[in-house]
Protein backbone atom coordinates (compact mmCIF):
# COMPACT_ATOMS: atom_id res chain seq x y z
CA UNK A 1 0.00 0.00 0.00
CA UNK A 2 2.65 2.25 0.86
CA UNK A 3 4.82 1.22 -2.20
CA UNK A 4 1.37 2.23 -4.25
CA UNK A 5 1.38 5.51 -2.79
CA UNK A 6 5.22 6.47 -3.47
CA UNK A 7 4.82 4.97 -7.09
CA UNK A 8 1.50 7.29 -7.32
CA UNK A 9 2.97 10.29 -5.67
CA UNK A 10 6.01 10.10 -8.54
CA UNK A 11 4.42 9.10 -11.34
CA UNK A 12 2.05 12.27 -10.77
CA UNK A 13 4.84 14.94 -9.84
CA UNK A 14 6.94 13.40 -12.92
CA UNK A 15 3.39 14.06 -14.97
CA UNK A 16 2.81 17.52 -13.82
CA UNK A 17 6.92 18.00 -14.32
CA UNK A 18 6.24 17.05 -18.14
CA UNK A 19 2.99 18.66 -18.50
CA UNK A 20 4.71 22.08 -17.22
CA UNK A 21 7.52 21.26 -20.18
CA UNK A 22 5.20 20.80 -22.68
CA UNK A 23 3.30 24.37 -21.37
CA UNK A 24 6.18 26.34 -22.33
CA UNK A 25 6.95 25.03 -25.57
CA UNK A 26 3.18 25.28 -26.53
CA UNK A 27 1.74 27.81 -25.33
CA UNK A 28 1.72 31.26 -27.39
CA UNK A 29 2.88 34.04 -25.17
CA UNK A 30 5.77 34.48 -21.95
CA UNK A 31 3.16 34.83 -20.00
CA UNK A 32 0.93 31.59 -20.16
CA UNK A 33 4.49 30.18 -20.71
CA UNK A 34 5.10 31.64 -17.00
CA UNK A 35 2.32 30.50 -15.62
CA UNK A 36 2.41 26.85 -16.75
CA UNK A 37 5.60 26.67 -16.06
CA UNK A 38 5.72 27.95 -12.33
CA UNK A 39 2.76 25.87 -11.82
CA UNK A 40 3.80 22.52 -12.79
CA UNK A 41 7.09 22.44 -11.32
CA UNK A 42 5.97 23.47 -7.93
CA UNK A 43 3.19 21.13 -7.82
CA UNK A 44 5.02 18.51 -9.56
CA UNK A 45 8.74 18.61 -7.38
CA UNK A 46 6.67 19.18 -4.37
CA UNK A 47 4.82 15.57 -5.33
CA UNK A 48 8.23 13.93 -6.10
CA UNK A 49 9.89 15.00 -2.69
CA UNK A 50 6.89 13.47 -0.75
CA UNK A 51 7.23 10.30 -2.58
CA UNK A 52 11.15 10.64 -1.76
CA UNK A 53 10.27 11.19 2.46
CA UNK A 54 8.07 8.42 2.17
CA UNK A 55 10.36 6.36 0.83
CA UNK A 56 13.39 6.27 2.48
CA UNK A 57 12.95 5.65 6.62
CA UNK A 58 14.79 8.28 7.06
CA UNK A 59 13.02 11.32 9.50
CA UNK A 60 16.11 13.77 8.75
CA UNK A 61 15.42 12.99 5.15
CA UNK A 62 12.20 13.61 5.09
CA UNK A 63 12.21 16.60 7.06
CA UNK A 64 15.19 18.18 4.69
CA UNK A 65 12.53 17.28 1.80
CA UNK A 66 9.46 18.60 3.33
CA UNK A 67 11.10 21.64 3.92
CA UNK A 68 12.10 21.83 0.38
CA UNK A 69 8.34 21.73 -0.45
CA UNK A 70 7.82 24.87 1.44
CA UNK A 71 10.87 26.18 -0.25
CA UNK A 72 9.44 26.24 -3.55
CA UNK A 73 5.88 27.05 -2.68
CA UNK A 74 7.53 30.17 -1.08
CA UNK A 75 9.87 30.76 -4.09
CA UNK A 76 8.43 29.96 -6.78
CA UNK A 77 5.86 32.84 -6.87
CA UNK A 78 7.98 35.28 -5.93
CA UNK A 79 10.32 34.49 -8.69
CA UNK A 80 7.74 34.15 -11.60
CA UNK A 81 6.03 37.37 -10.51
CA UNK A 82 9.75 39.51 -10.61
CA UNK A 83 10.27 37.70 -14.43
CA UNK A 84 6.88 38.57 -15.02
CA UNK A 85 6.92 42.35 -13.99
CA UNK A 86 10.80 42.83 -15.41
CA UNK A 87 9.16 41.49 -18.93
CA UNK A 88 6.21 43.79 -18.72
CA UNK A 89 8.49 46.55 -18.62
CA UNK A 90 11.24 45.70 -21.45
CA UNK A 91 7.53 45.40 -23.32
CA UNK A 92 7.68 41.84 -24.08
CA UNK A 93 4.28 41.64 -26.62
CA UNK A 94 1.40 39.71 -25.33
CA UNK A 95 -0.56 36.92 -27.04
CA UNK A 96 -2.41 38.36 -30.11
CA UNK A 97 -5.88 36.79 -28.25
CA UNK A 98 -5.23 38.88 -25.15
CA UNK A 99 -8.64 40.06 -23.79
CA UNK A 100 -7.98 42.73 -21.52
CA UNK A 101 -4.52 44.04 -20.01
CA UNK A 102 -5.68 45.76 -17.10
CA UNK A 103 -2.14 47.08 -15.85
CA UNK A 104 -1.97 49.00 -19.02
CA UNK A 105 -0.95 52.52 -18.13
CA UNK A 106 -0.83 52.22 -14.58
CA UNK A 107 2.74 51.82 -14.27
CA UNK A 108 4.91 54.92 -13.89
CA UNK A 109 7.36 54.89 -17.57
CA UNK A 110 10.06 56.14 -15.35
CA UNK A 111 9.38 55.06 -11.48
CA UNK A 112 7.56 51.41 -12.51
CA UNK A 113 5.72 52.28 -9.65
CA UNK A 114 2.07 50.92 -9.93
CA UNK A 115 -0.36 53.52 -9.38
CA UNK A 116 -4.17 52.82 -8.63
CA UNK A 117 -5.44 55.47 -11.68
CA UNK A 118 -4.18 55.04 -15.41
CA UNK A 119 -1.47 57.83 -16.85
CA UNK A 120 -3.69 57.90 -19.71
CA UNK A 121 -6.55 58.69 -18.25
CA UNK A 122 -5.13 61.08 -16.64
CA UNK A 123 -3.38 62.49 -19.94
CA UNK A 124 -6.91 62.49 -21.51
CA UNK A 125 -8.20 64.23 -17.94
CA UNK A 126 -5.33 67.04 -18.33
CA UNK A 127 -6.72 67.87 -22.18
CA UNK A 128 -10.22 68.46 -21.02
CA UNK A 129 -9.33 70.98 -18.20
CA UNK A 130 -7.12 73.49 -20.77
CA UNK A 131 -6.80 75.73 -17.68
CA UNK A 132 -3.97 73.78 -15.71
CA UNK B 1 14.49 -2.00 -4.29
CA UNK B 2 11.77 -3.66 -4.75
CA UNK B 3 9.78 -3.79 -7.58
CA UNK B 4 5.93 -3.24 -7.99
CA UNK B 5 5.97 -3.69 -11.79
CA UNK B 6 7.84 -6.77 -13.32
CA UNK B 7 10.69 -6.31 -15.57
CA UNK B 8 11.80 -2.99 -17.18
CA UNK B 9 9.55 -0.49 -16.54
CA UNK B 10 10.01 0.51 -13.02
CA UNK B 11 8.65 3.68 -11.66
CA UNK B 12 11.53 5.17 -11.05
CA UNK B 13 12.96 4.51 -14.63
CA UNK B 14 9.94 5.82 -16.03
CA UNK B 15 10.47 8.73 -13.95
CA UNK B 16 13.77 9.12 -15.17
CA UNK B 17 12.26 9.12 -18.82
CA UNK B 18 9.72 11.68 -17.90
CA UNK B 19 12.07 14.15 -16.88
CA UNK B 20 14.63 14.08 -19.33
CA UNK B 21 11.80 14.24 -22.17
CA UNK B 22 10.68 17.26 -20.27
CA UNK B 23 14.14 18.20 -20.07
CA UNK B 24 14.25 17.80 -23.64
CA UNK B 25 11.23 20.19 -23.95
CA UNK B 26 12.46 23.17 -21.90
CA UNK B 27 15.93 22.87 -23.70
CA UNK B 28 13.52 23.82 -27.11
CA UNK B 29 12.03 26.91 -25.29
CA UNK B 30 15.83 27.82 -24.08
CA UNK B 31 16.57 27.94 -27.83
CA UNK B 32 14.02 29.30 -29.68
CA UNK B 33 12.81 31.50 -26.89
CA UNK B 34 12.39 34.89 -28.73
CA UNK B 35 12.87 37.08 -25.49
CA UNK B 36 15.38 36.90 -22.94
CA UNK B 37 12.62 36.39 -20.04
CA UNK B 38 11.70 33.22 -22.31
CA UNK B 39 14.87 32.19 -21.75
CA UNK B 40 15.51 33.05 -17.98
CA UNK B 41 11.90 31.18 -17.19
CA UNK B 42 12.97 27.74 -18.98
CA UNK B 43 16.48 27.91 -17.72
CA UNK B 44 14.44 28.10 -14.59
CA UNK B 45 12.24 25.21 -14.95
CA UNK B 46 15.44 22.71 -16.23
CA UNK B 47 17.12 23.44 -12.71
CA UNK B 48 13.85 22.58 -10.85
CA UNK B 49 13.95 19.07 -13.25
CA UNK B 50 17.39 18.67 -12.31
CA UNK B 51 15.74 19.02 -8.57
CA UNK B 52 13.55 16.48 -9.40
CA UNK B 53 15.90 14.34 -10.83
CA UNK B 54 18.08 14.13 -7.70
CA UNK B 55 15.35 13.62 -5.93
CA UNK B 56 14.57 10.47 -7.88
CA UNK B 57 18.76 9.50 -8.01
CA UNK B 58 17.99 9.94 -4.07
CA UNK B 59 15.22 7.42 -4.48
CA UNK B 60 17.30 5.36 -6.25
CA UNK B 61 21.07 4.59 -4.78
CA UNK B 62 19.96 4.95 -1.47
CA UNK B 63 22.50 7.98 -0.95
CA UNK B 64 20.94 11.16 1.31
CA UNK B 65 23.75 13.31 -0.16
CA UNK B 66 21.81 14.18 -3.16
CA UNK B 67 19.06 15.23 -1.37
CA UNK B 68 20.94 18.32 -0.38
CA UNK B 69 22.66 19.15 -3.54
CA UNK B 70 18.95 19.16 -4.44
CA UNK B 71 18.18 21.91 -1.82
CA UNK B 72 21.33 23.45 -2.82
CA UNK B 73 20.04 23.87 -6.46
CA UNK B 74 16.59 25.17 -5.19
CA UNK B 75 17.96 28.17 -3.74
CA UNK B 76 20.49 28.39 -6.23
CA UNK B 77 17.64 28.84 -9.06
CA UNK B 78 16.03 31.10 -6.97
CA UNK B 79 18.73 33.67 -6.76
CA UNK B 80 19.34 33.42 -10.43
CA UNK B 81 15.79 34.52 -11.16
CA UNK B 82 15.76 36.87 -9.07
CA UNK B 83 18.91 38.21 -10.54
CA UNK B 84 17.66 38.14 -13.51
CA UNK B 85 14.77 40.05 -13.26
CA UNK B 86 16.46 42.36 -11.41
CA UNK B 87 18.84 42.92 -14.33
CA UNK B 88 16.09 43.21 -16.74
CA UNK B 89 14.13 45.84 -14.88
CA UNK B 90 17.00 48.08 -14.85
CA UNK B 91 17.91 47.67 -18.08
CA UNK B 92 14.31 48.55 -18.83
CA UNK B 93 14.82 51.35 -16.98
CA UNK B 94 18.24 52.03 -18.55
CA UNK B 95 20.36 52.65 -15.64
Amino acid sequence: MSELIQDGLLLAGCGLLLLAAVGIVRMPDLFTRMQTATKGATLGISCILIAVALAMDDFGLAIRALLTVGFFFLTAPVAAHMIGRAAYFIGVPLWQGTIADELKGHYDERSHILSATSSVAAQSADKETPGR
Amino acid sequence: METTLAGFWQPTQIAYAMILLAMFLALVRLVRGPSLPDRVVALDLITVLSAAMLALDTMATRQTVFIDAAIVLALISFLGTIAFARYLERRARGE
